[in-house]
């Protein structure tokens, strides 16, 4: 790692950051955090600098969030999602890139719904890439502001024990969670019925397990996941109704995991599949709000950073 | 009367229990004389030391990609391709458009090869219909046209009862059926081989298993059907060790392997990062079943190697994986890489390497050559073990660039191909 930033000209998941990288990132949307807690909430950072916002699949938080980071540093930015558009008449997804990139943009952010496209689209573009979600791949920014999250709650990550629960195998964000949480060292342990559980998945670095009292016993954070049926949900159990039976985080559950423990999800939520209204809304122990308003610090800080900024440096300029 | 004299090689040709320096003689196409300071008077002379020399190469699994899709391949530049691969012939695959599922496609694919010269093109014909896994093709006709055996290609025939009409009626013209095994109701059509680099990576994916079932019941039907199976590109540890079984029972299979599968696993996807020139099916697979293979491979139950040479258009590749078709071109890059990785780091014995190019491939199908015998079509490859070459795909033959071996620094290249006496190939 540079002194300046991060070592890649993209970000492109968690997988390749290392742990003083996220370190940094977390750090910078920290500070950032405050820019949203002011009555006029911009600041000079990105003036002039244009970012594409490249979403091939339906996305309302990732791709509000994004944008209102863009905004808060003074970028440019222009929309592009599939319908509507020339991908529509046959265009490939190259030469929807390489068209955009002809405008001179300085990010692209992508979601697409195919593991690796941020990967092809970064190797043959020179504009700094953002996956904003590949497939069942990665969702970098979602682990950083899970990240976040968690940090501020619980101060360390070391032999914080985190327990996801829900879809794991159609899941990006479980992907880059876990490759975060252990680089900082937490405990994770994986729970979902064995038709939504990934084959080898110890291999990441987790445990894994279809008890879900097991998982919640004596956990420090418990992260819900959604149910994907578009993506072949739907052969993993019989109904919603078994599912919530099985799976899903009541209080009568949670009362297993710390009393301290809070309770994230990345959202969208299905209540009465994973996860109960009550939970959901219990101000107490839900951080689900507080993640999305740190995922806008967190965008900020990833664009800051990638762009070339220093640690810092935006409040000087602001 | 042309006389060509292919002086000093090293001739190797297991099928004749021959492994020496020798002089090869060729006379009106055919090898007229094997053996030692032959007389040159009025030939061409080619001095071979140095080199080694092979009865021709025989892939039996190749994709022209003519009639339908003459923008991936042609059947002129696959089988120029297949003549750079020191290949003097190939099998051509039936899932062309229109299927060759009907003498009038089968004869058609066999005059466009002998029009075009280069390697010999045989032509596979479809198990049914428009490869439809429902009605049986007119095998009969399709052999009298040229057929060698029949094949739906990359469909699995799903009904049973079909497959096993199919092996039963095979028996009639003594066609062997030819198998991609892949239980579809498990596989999904997932884009990598079902394992730790697909869970990190979360593309979707096919267990090993939906080849090994499919394997296992096509197998049983052979035994209860009678009938020749040959099993295309085996890539699991379970499929071989099932296909070993059914050898020793006395089931009339065979089975190939393919560069690909021998040389790569499914850690690749990830290393080239997501690069679609590693998606082919059955997919890149884990490393146990890469060293089952290797087994395999050593104790004879692989007969052939074969590329599965599947030229796509490069658009059709650039684009995600998930979305990208499968298949890698295989036909100008398997020579050196299986010499290169087993022959010269001594785990494969070069007679090997000979029998499953030449020989095993020819006994499969039936087909001519897989020795050197005076009196028949000079059908031969020279090698060169000592050359040193770079797989640089910008030229290759192929009208294709899709491979993962680009880059890749081999030793051992054909250094020269002849087929019935002419050359069709010399290294530049």
């Amino acid at each position: 790692m540079t002194k300046a930033g991060l070592r890649s000209k993209d970000l492109l998941g968690i997988e390749p950051l290392d742990p003083e990288e996220i370190g940094l990132i977390l750090d910078t949307a920290e500070s950032m955090a405050e820019i949203g807690r002011r009555e006029i909430k911009k600041v000079p950072a990105l003036r002039g600098r244009m970012v594409v916002n490249l979403f091939f699949e339906a996305s309302t938080r990732t791709r509000f969030s994004f944008e209102t980071a863009e905004k808060w540093l003074s970028a440019d930015t222009l929309n592009f999602a599939a319908k509507g558009t020339s991908v529509e008449k046959g265009e490939t997804l190259l030469d929807t890139a390489k068209n955009l990139e002809a405008m001179s943009p300085d990010f692209l952010v992508i979601r697409h719904s195919s593991p690796g496209v941020p990967h092809f689209l970064a190797s043959q573009l020179k504009t700094r890439v953002i996956n904003a979600g590949d497939g069942a791949h990665e969702h970098p920014t979602q682990a950083l502001l899970d990240a976040l999250t968690i940090r501020q709650r619980k101060k360390s990550f070391e032999n914080l024990k985190v327990a996801i629960v829900g879809d794991i195998a159609h899941s990006r964000v479980v992907r880059s969670n876990v490759w975060c949480l252990t680089k900082l060292k937490a405990k994770v342990t994986l729970c979902a019925p064995p038709t939504l559980m990934p084959v080898d998945i110890e291999s990441m670095g987790v445990s894994a397990t279809s008890d879900f009292e097991e998982a919640l016993s004596g956990a420090d954070v418990v992260m819900m996941l959604r149910v994907q049926i578009e993506r072949g949900g739907k052969m993993a159990f019989p109904s919603s109704r078994e599912y919530f039976a099985r799976y899903g985080l009541t209080r009568e559950r949670l009362a297993l995991a710390r009393p301290d423990a809070i309770v994230m999800h990345p959202g969208p939520m299905n209540r009465g599949v994973e996860i109960s209204s009550e939970i959901a809304d219990d101000a107490d122990r839900s951080v689900i709000l507080s993640q999305v308003a740190n995922g806008v610090a967190v965008r900020m800080a990833v664009l800051y950073l990638l762009a070339g900024g220093t640690p810092r440096a935006w409040q000087e300029g602001a | 009367m042309t006389r060509l004299l292919l002086r000093g090689g090293r001739v190797v040709d297991p099928a004749a229990r021959r492994d020496g320096i020798a002089d090869l003689l060729v006379e009106n196409g055919r090898l007229s004389r094997i053996g030692e300071r032959l007389d040159a008077a009025s030939a061409d002379v080619v001095d071979a030391s140095g080199k080694l020399v092979f009865p021709g190469f025989i892939d039996l699994h190749v994709h022209l990609r003519e009639p339908g899709f003459e923008y991936k391949e042609s059947i002129l530049s696959g089988a120029q391709a297949a003549a750079a691969g020191g290949f003097s012939a190939v099998c051509a695959m039936a899932n062309t458009d229109p299927v060759n599922d009907h003498r009038t496609v089968t004869r058609w694919i066999a005059d466009r090869a002998r029009e075009a010269g280069f390697s010999r093109v045989y032509p596979i014909g479809a198990i049914t219909k428009g490869m439809r896994g429902e009605e049986l093709s007119e095998f009969g006709e399709m052999k009298e046209a040229g057929a060698v055996a029949v094949s739906d290609d990359g469909r699995w025939v799903a009904n049973g009862s079909v497959m096993r009409r199919a092996l039963e009626y095979a028996t009639l013209f003594d066609l062997p059926v030819a198998t991609h095994a892949e239980d579809e109701s498990l596989s999904g059509r997932g884009a990598m081989n079902e394992g730790r680099v697909s869970t990190r990576l979360g593309l979707s994916a096919q267990p090993a298993e939906a080849e090994s079932i499919a394997v296992a019941r096509d197998l049983t039907l052979c035994e209860l059907a009678g009938g020749r199976l040959h099993v295309c590109h085996v890539s699991t540890a379970r499929s071989v060790a099932l296909i070993r079984e059914a050898k020793a029972r006395g089931v009339r299979v065979t089975c190939e392997v393919t560069p690909h599968h021998l040389f790569l696993t499914d850690e690749e996807v990830a290393r080239s990062g997501f690069s679609t020139a590693t998606k082919v099916n059955p997919p890149l697979r884990g490393e146990r079943d890469v060293a089952a293979l290797h087994e395999a491979l050593l104790d004879g139950t692989i007969d052939a190697l074969a590329t599965d040479h599947a030229p796509h258009h490069a658009d059709e590749k650039a684009v995600d994986y998930e979305s990208a078709p499968f298949g890698l071109v295989g036909l100008e890059t398997a020579a050196s890489l299986f010499h290169d990785r087993l022959v010269r780091t001594g785990r494969v014995p070069v007679a090997r390497m000979v029998e499953l190019f030449s020989g095993g491939p020819a006994r499969a199908f039936s087909l001519p050559g897989g020795g050197l015998v005076e009196g028949k079509d000079a059908d031969f490859t020279v090698f060169d073990p000592a050359a040193e070459v770079e797989v640089d795909p910008r030229a290759f033959r192929s009208r294709a660039r899709n491979t993962p071996f680009a880059g890749a620094r081999l030793t051992g290249a054909v250094a020269a191909t002849y087929v019935a006496g002419r050359e069709v190939y010399r290294r530049p």
